[in-house]
């Protein structure tokens, strides 16, 4: 044998495949099948991990997803693991994994000095320290926070692909122990479409490994040709290695499938997991559940395990732990282990805390040769690496103090057994209400869900045969309300275990060598190192309500988030505030069940399809000429196009002048655009725009504001009427969904008699914006069509063929020069481009970005919402009231205007601003103080809105929202900037360039 | 017992058996002068400093269930004052400076760690709005330093500067940080209660008695009980109150959710905003990473939202910080918060007289705790709103006079 | 994470919907004739109860048609769905 601790025969691993690994860089093997828990086992390495508070060394407590002590660091480099569970982590070749939270090593670990000074580290310490002097905080933090923590975050990006996957189904059954899969089988003979989910790589559950019998098979036997059956049903999905993970409401269940997590990962070119989201008429919880750990001084030592772990290491893995075996027990159901662990040749002693055993028992211990210590206690372990020997003594009666003499026995492994807690973890979460049961001295469900089961130990059922009948007629109940009520005839005759599980005692904690709050460390929550004395100084401190103990003592909040813990707390908490443990009551169950890679629930929405990138038909045109790009929204707009060595500045002075001197092209595709129909659409368009539209003509284009029902400002646009009943509206880029929605919602909610239908159409348009006094001339080349300014005037659309593709033509400017909008289906979009560049040539046309529209747009005035609105700003605000009809008897935002703050006097209003020093560009941002003094405060009187230098004039422009701004013209303001310099302004109306509209009008 | 690091070890040798209660649970009697409903870090706060600053006494607190049980034990602990209104400014910064010195004024460490706040920037849009912020800090006396793309990944270690939305730069305020939320219920209790002050838990309140308009006393699940001025701080019911009381509430109560990574060594000592990319962490001192997720957008009083809220914030964690990617949760939550139309709180008088209400916090109420909790006693004790809490009355939702940070940064966190 | 019956297209996940709060609240005939406080409970007052609630939704990934939802807000449990238009339900459950 290659492994000290190995049986030559039996269990579920593979001998013939050897697998090599290493662990804190020591190489070892293992068999193929083993857990990494299972190899260490093997290879008789208890000591795994350090502990989160003392570094107290800790061994291998479970066999499980429950598993608080053997976290170890899986993997290397970018595919590090931290917090790994070593009882969950399959074998495989070249695995490397390390101890966590210790420091230089797992055996010499240096935090360990925490240990000694434990005493003045109770739960609860730092609330009361390090305050001291007050600035010196976070000087003690910095090393706290060294301290704390487990495992290491990989340092590169994750190179592991994850998908996700939603499912849909009749019943879904949480577990597949043998009360799973008759149920399953059941619930799918009937013909239910089946999904059976399991945690582990081996369907079966704990009877994999007990000598329990159904239908007079041995119980393996009887698992075999069970998943057999239903891995061949065409309505079952069967998923091993996946935990059901989250449970919400309308029977939504989330599920992590580990796909290549126990391959070597050079092997893989599949996802590491999958995340599930399912989505069930029915769910059956049969999760199963686990050991509870007995509360004694020093029960953390590597080489205690809970009894039923080391009956599976035995049994399923083949690998015996220990061979001076002493089992700690409450309960008979124990002593089944006993029996396994002496059938592979370990000798057992039993200590058992209960003052008799039955009948029974005591002649199974007779026929096995058990030594048994029964109204004993073990008060005391030793052993500073692994557990070397135990000392026990015997109880009085009550139990509270002790009679005859101390013993200590020589142990190489102590198992623990104080009873079994139900997994409601995921019942809990579904909203199901638990109960405290005194026969099992733990947490049951009591209150379903609608469409929901709870079968097996799961339930608090633990008696084979009943709780297998139930799980049938779980099955059959699930699939009858789901509509599939094909008979099944009952398929479970007999079942019967050795030692069932029928009770177990309360055992708050056992008494010690010394008093339990005497720095004796009577171990509750592993990980979190909460000892009983802990949870007696937090009742002592008033702490009393079970919320207040966990958050105090932090007890049931580690990595296992109190799943060996918590019901031992509750009976302490219970024992000390003398009232029963359903009044003491329980921490409410958060998800997930198990922790739940973040990758996997983020799936493939990161890198290139973190979010959608909209791009307009001419895009690779911009990449091709150089464009930086903008981000608006979830659109790519060219921000600038610079040539080869200009900067941002020199390369927007540069189109901004061309556009004004001769043509510019702007690619404005991403402009909202809705088209609105029905012979309700003006009445529509008054309550929804400020301004008026029952008289606009046909083919006549207007400017819109749209105000909130705040009588804010929140979009504006143009909106042009096509025919009678038809107009196209145009939105922001940013604000197009917005304005969708908000017509959709008084269309569909408030004017319900109104014939308007709205079609957003942004996406089915090209948008080529040329401008300049150029523009004519070179749309006319590309034309037959009349576009004179007689036939196609400022504010006026006509349909007209431009490069022989249908178009509309607008003539409306943002720019305040000439300019044509040329609308053109947006599958013909790259073709008129490219024929407008090639046209443009000779009039040098010059493409620009963003930056220089905002430029050419504040030169004229021009507000953009968004950048100069905050949605604070009413239209009177920005100087629009030329906008506002006084006329219309209502508008959404009127009735709002007229509120007192609203209506006031001195509001912040838009202004124009004249840089003084004829250079300085303002931050956009930056404020005006109303006194500038040397250190702020400073009391400010309005902000920047937009700034830009105007290359055209050749200074400075900037607007700004200004306390009374529209009666403060001509005033000189002051902006303070960060640098301490002071900028100096006065304030101007808000158009700076061509006044009178010549340019645009022409 | 005073707390000290003396103390501590001189308890050591008497096994830590002669602590006394950090706070005892009284029965409730049968007056009060004034009576604070909602026992978390507000309304304890409130009470303390009722009987502290204006030495009033006959105080209780009334808590449905555990003191700081609500959302101030909920929450992701973000404490910053870089709003950008001159009232939600002052109104924050109140509360940073008493932040402060609240660890030794209450003898409770509280853990106030300030490790500064990032707000990122993805946008051009964005950098106008932190630029904005920014000044708009820094003139009010607020610390503010606008960042720019390569100061932030020179701060931040393993955040993912190129992302989709990459980052523009970034707006710091060193003085925001986190604290440690449990503490700060349990230290106001505690220093309340040594005060004077009832704390009553368990003590859910059923009804509101009401003569002439003005208030009386209450009705609860442990009896009746008179009181001379009640104030209301109730997040997460505050409409259920106020309908009790005859009159509705601009809110909404809808269920923000948050989780944690396991517990991992220090990867990130900041804490980190960005609204663009929706994203909200920072690292407990235990190791785990805390994030906030979105709240949903329908009324719920379950303390649990949807699972697509968490979905929702994967992606741009996973994002934003690449590193995250294999790293597990621990936990989620979810916690009820009551939205206002502009995201910015009620403090004031209510249509009784005597009756007064603290609400609407939404999702960012935690960092306001101690500023909330000092004007609201100053506004309970004096029956008029004190300067600081002028500004958030319910009348503004009348006159129009709001105080709309949702509008100005779309996410009020 | 709820599954919402759509009344144009049946039985949908959540994440197809999005909520816009409560619903019956009619906008003013005469937004004018209507005071500033009469105003301001329209633009933002909400009777948010614990308890049963009626709400607007819309099924945003599907019709895109606005409706009515009638949910409790504690237990969450969707009791009907139906047409925007349609009277407010008289329930026992109110």
């Amino acid at each position: 044998m290659i492994n000290r601790n190995r049986l030559f025969s039996g269990g579920l691993i593979d001998r013939n495949i050897l697998i090599k690994f290493k662990f804190n860089g020591k190489p070892l093997q293992g068999y193929q099948g083993d857990t990494l828990a299972s190899a260490l086992l093997a290879n008789d390495i208890h000591l795994v991990g350090r502990s989160f508070k003392y570094h107290r060394p800790r061994g291998i407590l479970t066999s499980g997803s429950e598993e608080p002590n053997a976290l170890v660091q899986l993997g290397k480099g970018a595919e590090t693991e931290p917090n790994a569970r070593a009882t969950e982590i399959e074998l495989y070749d070249g695995l490397e994994a390390s101890s966590q939270n210790c420091w230089p090593s797992v055996n010499h670990d240096i935090g360990a000095l925490n240990n000694l000074f434990s005493r003045i580290l109770p739960a609860g310490f730092y609330y009361k320290t390090f305050m001291w002097p007050p600035s010196m905080w976070m000087f003690y933090e910095y090393f706290i926070r060294r301290a704390a923590g487990l495992g290491e975050a990989p340092k590169e990006k994750n190179p592991s692909r994850y998908e996700q996957k939603f499912f849909y189904c009749d019943v879904t059954v949480v577990g597949a122990g043998v009360n799973g899969l008759t149920a399953a089988l059941t619930a799918a003979r009937a013909g239910a479409s089946v999904l059976l989910v399991d945690e582990k790589p081996e369907l079966g559950g704990y009877l994999l490994n007990a000598k329990s019998r159904i239908n007079n098979l041995d119980t393996k036997k009887w698992i075999k040709d069970t998943v057999k059956e239903l891995m061949a049903l065409e309505n079952v999905t069967v998923l091993n290695r996946t935990a059901a993970t989250g449970y919400y409401d309308y029977n939504y269940v989330t599920a992590l499938q580990k796909i290549t997590n126990h391959l070597p990962n050079s092997l893989s070119k599949q996802p590491r997991e999958r995340f599930w989201r399912i989505r069930s008429k029915e769910v059956i919880l049969a999760q199963g559940a686990f050991e509870r750990p007995l509360v004694f001084s020093g029960n953390d030592r590597p080489g205690i395990m809970m009894a039923s772990s080391a009956q599976t290491y035995v049994n399923q893995y083949g690998v015996l732990p220990g061979n001076a075996v002493t089992l700690f027990t409450n309960n008979d159901h124990a002593y089944s282990v006993a029996v396994d662990l002496i059938s592979k040749g370990a000798k057992v002693i039993i200590v058992d805390i209960r003052s008799n055993i039955s009948e029974k028992i005591r002649k199974l211990c007779e026929q096995n040769k058990i030594e048994t210590y029964i109204s004993h206690a073990v008060i005391k372990t030793d052993g500073s690496k692994k557990i070397s020997s135990i000392t026990v003594q015997e109880l009085s009666e009550d139990k509270q103090s002790f009679v005859g003499e101390a013993v200590t026995i020589g142990t190489d492994l102590l198992l623990m057994s104080g009873g079994w807690n139900p997994a409601v973890q995921l019942f809990s979460q579904s909203r199901g209400k638990l109960k405290y049961d005194d026969q099992i001295s733990s947490f049951i469900p009591d209150v379903l869900v609608d469409n929901q089961a709870v079968i097996g130990s799961n339930n608090g059922d633990f008696n084979l045969k009943q709780s297998l009948m139930s799980s049938y007629e779980a099955g059959l109940g699930a699939a009858h309300r789901t509509g599939n009520k094909q008979e099944v005839e009952n398929f479970i005759n007999d079942a019967n275990e050795p030692i069932e599980f029928i009770t177990a005692e309360v055992v708050p904690y056992v008494l010690g060598s010394k008093p339990v709050t005497h720095g004796s460390k009577h171990f509750i929550d592993f990980q979190n190192d909460v000892t009983a004395a802990d949870i007696f100084l937090a009742q002592r401190e008033g702490y009393v309500s079970v919320e207040h103990t966990k958050r105090y003592t932090t007890t049931g909040m580690a990595t296992d988030q109190g799943k060996t813990s918590n019901v031992n707390a509750l009976a302490l908490m219970s024992h000390i505030q003398q009232k029963p443990v359903g009044d003491v009551g329980h921490t409410t169950f958060r998800p997930p069940y198990v922790p739940q890679t973040f990758g996997a629930i983020a799936g493939r929405n990161v890198d290139q399809y973190f979010d959608p990138q909209r791009l307009t038909a001419i895009h690779e045109w911009h990449i091709d000429n150089g464009a930086v790009f903008e981000d608006v929204g979830q659109w790519k707009r060219p921000y600038f196009y610079p040539k080869k060595v200009e900067t941002m500045t020199e390369a927007v002075n540069r189109e901004c002048i061309a556009a004004r001197a001769s043509v510019g092209i702007l690619d404005a595709s991403t402009l909202g655009k809705i088209d609105i129909q029905g012979p309700d659409a003006a009445k529509f368009l008054n309550l929804i725009y400020t301004n008026a539209w029952s008289k606009l003509e046909i083919g006549a284009c207007r400017y819109g504001l749209m105000c909130n029902e705040h009588g804010m400002v929140f979009d504006d646009g143009v909106t042009t009427r096509l025919g009678e009943n038809h107009y196209h509206m145009t939105t922001t880029t940013g604000g197009a969904a917005r304005v969708m929605s908000w017509l959709e919602e008084f269309l569909q909610t408030e004017w319900l008699d109104m014939k308007v239908y709205c079609t957003s159409v942004t996406e089915q348009w090209t948008v080529l914006s040329i401008c300049g006094p150029n523009s004519r001339k070179l749309l006319a080349s590309l034309t037959e069509d009349d576009i004179s300014n007689e036939e196609l005037p400022y504010m006026r659309m006509k349909e007209a063929k431009v490069c022989g593709v249908d178009a509309r033509i607008f003539r409306i400017s943002f720019t305040g020069e000439l300019s044509f909008e040329i609308n053109v289906s947006a599958r013909y979009g790259r073709y008129v481009w490219d024929k407008v560049i090639e046209a443009g040539k000779k009039f040098n046309i010059t493409p620009y970005g963003t930056e220089t529209m905002h430029v050419l747009r504040a030169e004229k005035g021009f507000i953009i919402v968004g950048q100069d609105t905050d949605g604070s700003a009413t239209p009177s605000d920005l100087n629009m009231d030329w906008i506002v009809s006084k006329k219309k008897e209502d508008f959404l935002g009127k009735r709002s205007f007229l509120r007192p703050d609203t209506a006031k006097n001195g509001r912040k209003q838009l202004v124009g601003l004249l840089i003084n020093d004829k250079k300085t560009v303002v931050p956009e941002g930056s404020h005006i103080v109303e006194e500038v003094s040397k250190q702020p405060p400073m009391k400010m009187e309005g902000h920047i809105t937009s700034s830009y230098f105007s290359p055209t004039l050749g200074h400075p422009i900037a607007m700004a929202m200004l306390k009374n701004g529209k009666a403060r013209n001509g005033d000189l303001v002051k902006i303070p900037l960060m640098n301490g310099k002071v900028v100096e302004a006065t304030v101007t109306e808000n158009v700076f360039y061509d006044k009178a509209g010549a340019r645009q009008n022409d | 017992m005073k707390y000290s690091l003396l103390n501590l070890v001189r308890n050591a040798f008497s096994y830590h058996e002669n602590w006394q209660e950090a706070w005892t649970n009284p029965g409730l009697k049968k007056e009060y002068d004034i009576i604070i409903v909602g026992g978390g870090g507000h309304g304890l706060g409130t009470a303390y400093y009722l009987a502290k600053q204006f030495g009033l006494k006959n105080i209780a607190v009334l808590e449905k269930g555990w003191i700081g049980g609500g959302n101030t034990g909920r929450n992701t602990t973000i404490i910053r004052s870089n709003y950008l209104w001159d009232e939600s400014a002052a109104l924050y910064n109140h509360a940073v400076n008493l932040w402060e010195g609240l660890s030794s004024e209450l003898n409770y460490n509280v853990m106030f760690s300030q490790r500064g706040l990032f707000h990122l920037a993805h946008t051009v849009h964005d950098m106008q709005e932190i630029t904005r912020r920014g000044y708009s800090n820094h003139l009010n006396g607020i610390d503010a330093e606008i960042l720019n793309k390569e100061d932030v990944l020179k701060k931040i270690p393993f955040i993912n500067g190129d992302g989709r939305y990459p980052i523009m730069g970034a707006l710091l305020q060193r003085r925001g940080g986190t604290a440690r939320h449990d503490a700060v219920a349990w230290g106001y209790a505690r220093a309340a209660e040594n005060l004077g002050v009832d704390i009553i838990q368990n003590c859910e309140v059923t009804g509101i008695n009401i003569t002439k308009g003005i208030v009386t006393g209450l009705e609860t699940t442990r009896g009746s009980v008179k009181a001379k001025k009640v104030g209301l701080v109730p997040a997460g019911h505050s409409s259920v109150l106020a309908n009790m009381a005859g009159f509705q509430l601009p809110i909404n109560s809808v269920p923000l959710q948050a989780l944690v990574s396991e517990p991992i060594k220090p990867v990130l000592d900041c804490v980190i905003m960005s609204n663009a990319v929706h994203v909200y962490v920072s690292q407990s001192d235990k190791g785990e990473l805390v994030v906030g997720a979105g709240s949903d957008a329908y009324n719920s009083y379950s303390q649990r939202g949807s699972f697509d809220m968490i979905e929702h914030i994967m992606g741009p964690l996973v994002e934003l910080f690449p590193i995250f990617s294999r790293l597990k949760m621990l936990r989620q939550w979810g916690g009820i918060v009551d939205v206002t139309p502009d995201r910015s709180p009620i403090i004031g008088k209510t249509p009784i007289e005597n009756l007064f209400i603290n609400c609407g916090w939404g999702t960012g109420g935690f960092k306001a705790t101690p500023g909330s909790a000092h004007v609201f006693a100053e506004t309970v004790a004096t029956g008029e709103p004190s300067k600081i809490a002028a500004p958030f009355s319910i009348d503004r939702h009348y006159s129009g006079a709001l105080v709309d940070e949702a509008a100005a940064a779309a996410v009020a966190h | 994470m709820f599954v919402i019956k759509c009344p144009y297209c049946g039985e949908r996940d959540q994440t197809e919907f999005s909520c816009h709060g409560e619903s019956h609240i009619a906008r003013p005939e005469n937004p004018n004739e209507v005071g500033d406080v009469e105003w301001g409970k329209y633009l933002f007052f909400r009777s948010n109860p614990k308890g049963m609630h009626y709400e607007r939704w819309t099924h945003d990934h599907g019709c895109r048609r606005w409706f009515n939802v009638q949910r409790h807000t504690v237990t969450d449990k969707i009791m009907q769905t139906y047409k925007m238009g349609q009277p407010k339900p008289k329930g026992i459950n109110d």
